[in-house]
C-alpha cells in the first residue's frame, strides 16, 4: 500500500482518491529526457533557453527539464545553466471571484525574458486556461522571441485555442476526474468532497 | 478572511497569516517592471477620508490601482459633507454608483463598523478615531516578519502615547495574536485607564527595557489629539521616553526600530536615530502598498464564501494502489 500525502493547490478541501496509476517515476524520468531532446531539436541547443515551471505542479517538472537539458547538452560546472523560473498566475486568472483563487507561492523569473525563448512547464494541461493566464503574466516581465508549452500530461476538454509543444503523455480523462502529477508517478482518480 | 477589515481583533491568527502570506506575492507583483495585475478589474474601490491623511490615502490607491481596481477618491473638504449630509447619506450616495468597497478614515471610533451596517459593499477601515488601524498592523506585522522571519516569542516594546493610538491599539492585538510578547512603556498619563483586556506587560521606565527588545516601536505624539496637559513639556518627553541616540545605541544591534509616521523628529526619535539602518520606517511605507493589495485582494478576490474554514487541514492525498504497479 502507497500512502503518501499531499497538499492540494489551495484553497481546494477534499480527499484525492486515485484509481489508477498511468505513468511511474521511471516513466516520468524517461519522458522527461524526451521532451528535453525534442526541445534541443527545435531549438537548435540551450542558447537563449529559459525554463518557467507554472505554480505549483509544474516546478518540479521545470527543474528536472533543466537538469535533463543540461545534461544533454553536457553543460559542465563552469556554463552557464539552463536558468529556471517560477511562475505563479493565481492574480492574473479570467475565473477569480467564480472559484477560489489565492497566490500560492512568489514568482521568480531570473532572467530578462527580452528576447529569450521561454519553455513554460506545467503539470497536467486541461482547459488551457491557466496557461493562458501565464502568456499574460509573462508579458509584465518582458517580451519573450517566443513561448512553448511543456506538459507532463495532456488530459484534453480545452476551452482557449491552447496547444502543447512537447507532451509527455496524452490521457483521455473524463472532466470531473483529477489527474494527481508528482515527480514519483501519475495518479488518475477522483477529488472526494469533504 | 471575510466580509470587512474593521478591526484586528475580528480576525485569528490564521487569518493574519494569510494576509502575510498573500503580501508576499504582491511585494513580488510590486517589484515588476510593470506593476500590475488584473485580479480585480472590473472592481471600484472607493476611499472616503472624514480626516488628513496622505500616506494611508495614496497606499490605498496604489493597492487599488496595481489590482486594477477602479478608484474613486472623496475628499471632504471639497464635498456635500460642507453642505451638512450625513455619513449615512453620503454612503447610500456612492453606493448607488455601484462600488463594491469602501475605505473609510473617520476621527471618530465606530463610524466604519456602523456604516458597514448600512452598505453591501465591502468596508475597510483606514483608521477610526483611537479605535482601531487594522491595515497598519498587517503591514508593521509584514515588516517584522520579513525581517526576523516570524514573530514568535519576539519582544516589542511600543513606547509613547498608547492612549490616545489606534495604531497602538492595532498593533498589540496583532503583535499578541502572532506570537509576540508586547510591553508598553509610557507615563502613565498616556496609557488607557486599563490594559487588562491585552496580554501585555506596562512599563515606565525605558531605559530598563530598551536592551531586551527586538522591536522598538515609537508612536507618534499626537498634539492633535491633546487636549488636556498629560506630559508637562515635550522636552521632558523626550528625555524621558524618547528615542534619543544614547539610548538607541543600547537597543541589541539586530533590533527594529519602527514609527507609523508620520515623524516628530527629535520629540518621540531622534533625527539621527530615525536614518540608522536597522530603522525600517521607510519600509514599512513601501510594505503599506503590498499589504494593502493583499488585503482588498482577499476581501474582493477570490470567490471566497465557497471555501472551507481556514482551519480544516489540507487535503489529504491517500493512494490505495500498490507501489510499482503501472496499468
Amino acid at each position: 500500500m502507497a500512502e503518501r500525502e499531499r497538499r492540494l493547490t489551495r484553497p481546494y478541501g477534499g480527499v484525492f482518491v486515485a484509481r489508477t496509476r498511468v505513468m511511474n517515476a521511471e516513466d516520468i524520468h524517461r519522458a522527461v529526457r524526451r521532451m528535453a531532446h525534442e526541445i534541443l531539436e527545435r531549438n537548435h541547443g540551450v542558447d537563449d533557453l529559459v525554463v518557467i515551471g507554472l505554480q505549483t505542479g509544474g516546478v518540479d517538472l521545470a527543474q528536472a527539464l533543466a537538469a535533463s537539458l543540461g545534461e544533454i547538452e553536457e553543460l559542465g560546472p563552469d556554463d552557464a545553466p539552463v536558468p529556471v523560473g517560477v511562475l505563479d498566475v493565481a492574480l492574473h486568472r479570467d475565473d477569480i471571484g467564480i472559484r477560489p483563487v489565492l497566490p500560492e507561492e512568489v514568482t521568480e523569473i531570473p532572467v530578462d525574458l527580452d528576447g529569450r525563448t521561454v519553455i513554460l512547464v506545467d503539470d497536467v494541461l486541461f482547459t488551457g486556461r491557466t496557461i493562458r493566464a501565464a502568456l499574460e503574466a509573462m508579458g509584465t516581465y518582458g517580451r519573450p522571441r517566443a513561448v512553448q508549452l511543456a506538459v507532463m500530461i495532456d488530459r484534453g476538454h480545452r476551452e482557449l485555442p491552447i496547444r502543447p509543444d512537447y507532451v509527455g503523455k496524452n490521457i483521455p480523462t473524463r472532466r470531473d476526474e483529477l489527474v494527481d502529477v508528482t515527480m514519483i508517478g501519475v495518479e488518475l482518480g477522483e477529488l472526494q468532497k469533504p | 478572511m471575510n466580509g470587512h477589515l474593521l478591526s484586528i481583533a475580528d480576525l485569528t491568527r490564521a487569518d493574519l497569516e494569510e494576509v502575510l502570506d498573500v503580501t508576499d506575492s504582491m511585494v513580488e507583483v510590486s517589484s515588476r517592471a510593470i506593476p500590475k495585475v488584473p485580479a480585480l478589474r472590473g472592481r471600484t474601490v472607493v476611499s472616503l477620508f472624514y480626516e488628513d491623511s496622505t500616506r494611508t490615502r495614496l497606499s490605498f490607491d496604489t493597492a487599488a490601482k496595481r489590482l486594477s481596481a477602479d478608484t474613486m477618491s472623496f475628499a471632504v473638504s471639497s464635498s456635500s459633507v460642507n453642505k451638512g449630509e450625513s455619513v449615512r447619506d453620503t454612503i447610500e450616495t456612492i453606493e448607488a454608483m455601484g462600488i463594491d468597497a469602501v475605505v473609510v478614515r473617520h476621527r471618530s471610533s465606530g463610524v466604519p463598523a456602523q456604516i458597514a451596517s448600512w452598505t453591501d459593499a465591502v468596508v475597510i477601515n483606514a483608521g477610526d478615531g483611537w479605535h482601531q488601524h487594522p491595515t497598519q498592523a498587517l503591514l508593521d506585522s509584514y515588516t517584522i516578519r520579513s525581517h526576523r522571519g516570524s514573530l514568535d516569542r519576539l519582544h516589542i516594546g511600543i513606547v509613547g502615547d498608547v492612549k490616545h493610538s489606534r495604531v497602538a491599539r492595532s498593533d498589540i492585538e496583532a503583535f499578541t495574536k502572532l506570537g509576540a510578547r508586547v510591553t508598553l512603556v509610557a507615563p502613565p498619563t498616556l496609557l488607557p485607564p486599563s490594559t487588562s483586556p491585552w496580554d501585555v506587560a506596562v512599563s515606565h521606565d525605558l531605559d530598563s527595557v530598551i536592551p531586551t527588545l527586538d522591536v522598538c516601536y515609537l508612536l507618534r505624539m499626537q498634539r492633535e489629539r491633546m487636549t488636556e496637559a498629560l506630559v508637562p513639556t515635550l522636552r521632558e518627553y523626550t528625555a524621558c521616553f524618547g528615542l534619543t541616540s544614547q539610548r538607541a545605541d543600547r537597543l541589541p544591534s539586530d533590533a527594529l526600530i519602527m514609527h507609523p509616521g508620520p515623524m516628530n523628529r527629535g520629540v518621540e526619535i531622534a533625527s539621527e536615530v530615525a536614518d540608522r539602518p536597522n530603522a525600517v520606517i521607510t519600509e514599512q511605507v513601501a510594505n503599506g502598498v503590498a499589504v494593502r493589495m493583499s488585503v482588498l485582494f482577499l476581501l474582493l478576490g477570490p470567490g471566497r464564501a465557497a471555501l472551507p474554514p481556514l482551519d480544516t487541514p489540507a487535503a489529504t492525498v491517500t493512494t490505495t494502489l500498490d507501489s510499482g504497479e503501472t496499468k
